[in-house]
């Protein structure tokens, strides 16, 4: 077993997840089962193979620079050209639970 | 005339010439959906109003005799996680159940630039994280070719939807198979275009990295028509490449004579059904007996590519998941008494079982202490899986595979086994991780009258060849 009991607690506290009892348990059982089938990727020695984020990392990018500089071809100048407006306030908050005319309302966020 | 089971350039000519009217075709669709779709629940929620008055305009261009767009006058459903302005899009979750998104996704809006008129949005497995459309939060899409089967997934709907004449395309999306997995298991035609050829901007994101939209339609010739109406280059969506959009429909008539075409006994080992073993190696004799050339390849690392898809899409939608937190948009628990416990009771009532469990295992993957472990091995992997096939297009144009390893499962089948529903997928995910185009050409059927599906692999930015291979194989079988 890789994932305890104590690690679903952690990781769902960390993904903003309640779960229930039965959820947590089930959770266990999938994980483990998945990882242990995600396992077979260590029998492939990666240690000089690059990882791959994208995969415009390798594709359209100039080889011949480093860093952002590769990405040149999806920058643009900071104008709203051909981009679409910003939205209006009240389109901006048409579907929020709560609302007021300006702002999102959200329950106490500083607990004391 | 007859104008439900019309192809794109059929149902625009009858317009263009007068023959029906693009109103008589929208009514005709949703007197269909009146009647089918009850029992195959493909739909979400029609968008009649928005319809009816795109097809009112097509008829009046048509009235005063203007030659109409390329997709004039052609009814058409879209997958639910695409943003319609004013339609309700719920990406298959409760999480989004009254979400109205104020503004359109590109490939939308330029369909209807085109003149398609949108019936409405087409059920999908939650978050576009299934392959049978069982996870959808709204209930499942059947088979319309056999009511007790699944229709693959996630985009269920659109398959199923073109499949019973519902519409005359629709679109779909793929991050690991979810389009052409469908449309195998439907006997429709599903193309994904290659990572960056069509924007992504408007499409609820669920692994960015990997995530595709793309086309399901009756014949090739319309996929390639949808296409090229949606490639290209969108200021919108930094992603989207700035490569030309060839005339694909132009170019299908081509002759294939003389092409390369690999064969790879990867994909045709273990596991896969003794059928459509059959049916996808007479579809390989077909294409040599026009000319094609087969040549054996070898992609040595597919067996770890389900391990690695899982991985890496997980963790992306780990993050991308993250913003729905009942503040803006989606939704939001009762009686929560402060913002940590709203996020989390907000996120356990919206979110399905399967979501839940990717959200888990993306996260695992990506904390501290498993990065590396996890995350960044099977990043390491995808450049492998990627070289595998950059090796193998130095040799051959295109490369043919079954695209699912058996034809449609029943409904339950594998629903409690998240691991055997994941390895439904094991021949379409490797396309999404090296970002190469494919397409699922109906290939024949099982003794049950399931339908079967050829996949064809391209290189990066050359569907052409992929659609021109499909074509070939279509008008010959």
């Amino acid at each position: 077993m890789k994932v305890t009991e104590k690690d679903v607690a952690y990781v769902a506290d960390l993904a903003n997840l309640e779960l229930s009892e039965d959820e947590r348990r089930g959770m266990l059982r999938d994980l483990n089962s998945i990882l242990d089938y995600v396992d077979r990727l260590n029998e492939l020695d990666t240690s000089d193979v690059p990882p791959m984020a994208q995969v415009s990392d390798r594709y359209g990018v100039d080889e011949a620079k480093q860093g952002s500089e590769r990405f040149a071809y999806a920058s643009r100048e900071d104008v709203l050209e051909g981009l679409r407006k910003s939205l209006p306030h009240d389109e901006a908050l048409a579907n929020a639970p709560d609302a007021d005319e300006h702002f999102f309302r959200v329950p106490k966020v500083i607990e004391r | 005339m007859d104008v439900i089971s019309l192809t794109i350039d059929a149902a625009r000519s009858a317009i263009q010439e007068r023959k029906t009217t693009a109103l008589a075709l929208a009514e005709a669709h949703y007197a269909r959906i009146q009647k089918e779709d009850g029992q195959i629940g493909a739909f979400l929620t029609l968008s009649k109003e928005r319809a009816l008055e795109q097809a009112d305009r097509i008829d009046r261009m048509a009235a005063e005799g203007k030659p109409l767009p390329p997709l004039a006058g052609v009814p058409v459903g879209i997958k639910d996680v695409m943003s319609t302005r004013g339609v309700r899009t719920t990406a298959g979750s409760r999480i989004l159940e009254k979400y109205i998104p104020p503004y359109d996704c590109t490939a939308v809006a330029r369909l209807e630039a085109a003149g398609a008129v949108v019936l409405g949005k087409m059920n999908c497995d939650e978050f576009a994280m299934g392959s049978s459309n069982e996870n959808s939060g709204y209930g499942p899409v059947r088979n319309p070719r056999d009511l007790t089967r699944v229709p693959g997934g996630s985009s269920g709907g659109s398959a199923a939807a073109v499949a019973a004449d519902m519409a005359v395309f629709t679109l779909g999306s793929d991050t690991g198979g979810s389009i052409r997995q469908p449309a195998s298991f439907c006997g429709v035609v599903g193309l994904m275009p290659t990572y960056g050829r069509v924007s992504r901007y408007g499409l609820i994101a669920f692994a960015s990295s990997l995530d595709h939209i793309g086309p399901l339609t009756k014949t090739v010739k319309d996929a390639a028509i949808v296409l090229r109406t949606i490639a290209g280059r969108d200021p919108m969506d930094s992603t989207s490449a700035e490569v030309p959009v060839p005339n694909y429909a132009a170019e299908l008539e081509k002759p294939v004579r003389g092409l390369k075409l690999g064969v790879a006994k990867e994909y045709l080992g273990e596991g896969l059904d003794e059928e459509v073993r059959a049916a996808v190696e007479s579809a390989i004799e077909k294409l040599k007996g026009l000319g094609c050339e087969i040549v054996p390849v070898s992609l040595p690392h597919t067996p770890y590519a389900i391990p690695t898809y899982y991985l890496i899409a997980t963790a992306e939608a780990s993050s991308n998941l993250a913003r729905y937190d009942g503040v803006r948009y989606s939704h939001r628990a009762r009686g929560v008494k402060t913002l940590s416990e709203m996020y989390r009771r907000s996120r356990d009532e919206g979110f399905g079982p399967e979501v839940k469990r990717r959200i888990m295992l993306g996260t695992y993957a990506l904390s501290a202490g498993y990065y590396d472990a996890y995350y960044l091995k099977a990043q390491k992997v995808r450049t492998l899986l990627t070289r595998d096939f950059e090796e193998a297009f130095t040799k051959v144009d295109a490369i043919l595979t079954p695209t699912s390893p058996t034809a449609a499962f029943r409904l339950g089948e594998k629903s409690n086994d998240p691991l055997a529903m994941y390895l439904a997928d094991i021949y379409t995910v490797t396309a999404d991780l090296a970002g190469i185009p494919g397409i699922s050409v109906p290939c024949g059927e099982t003794r049950e009258k399931l339908p079967i599906g050829l996949q064809i692999l391209g290189k990066h930015f050359d569907e052409a060849t992929v659609l021109r291979v499909a074509h070939a194989y279509e008008q010959a079988a």
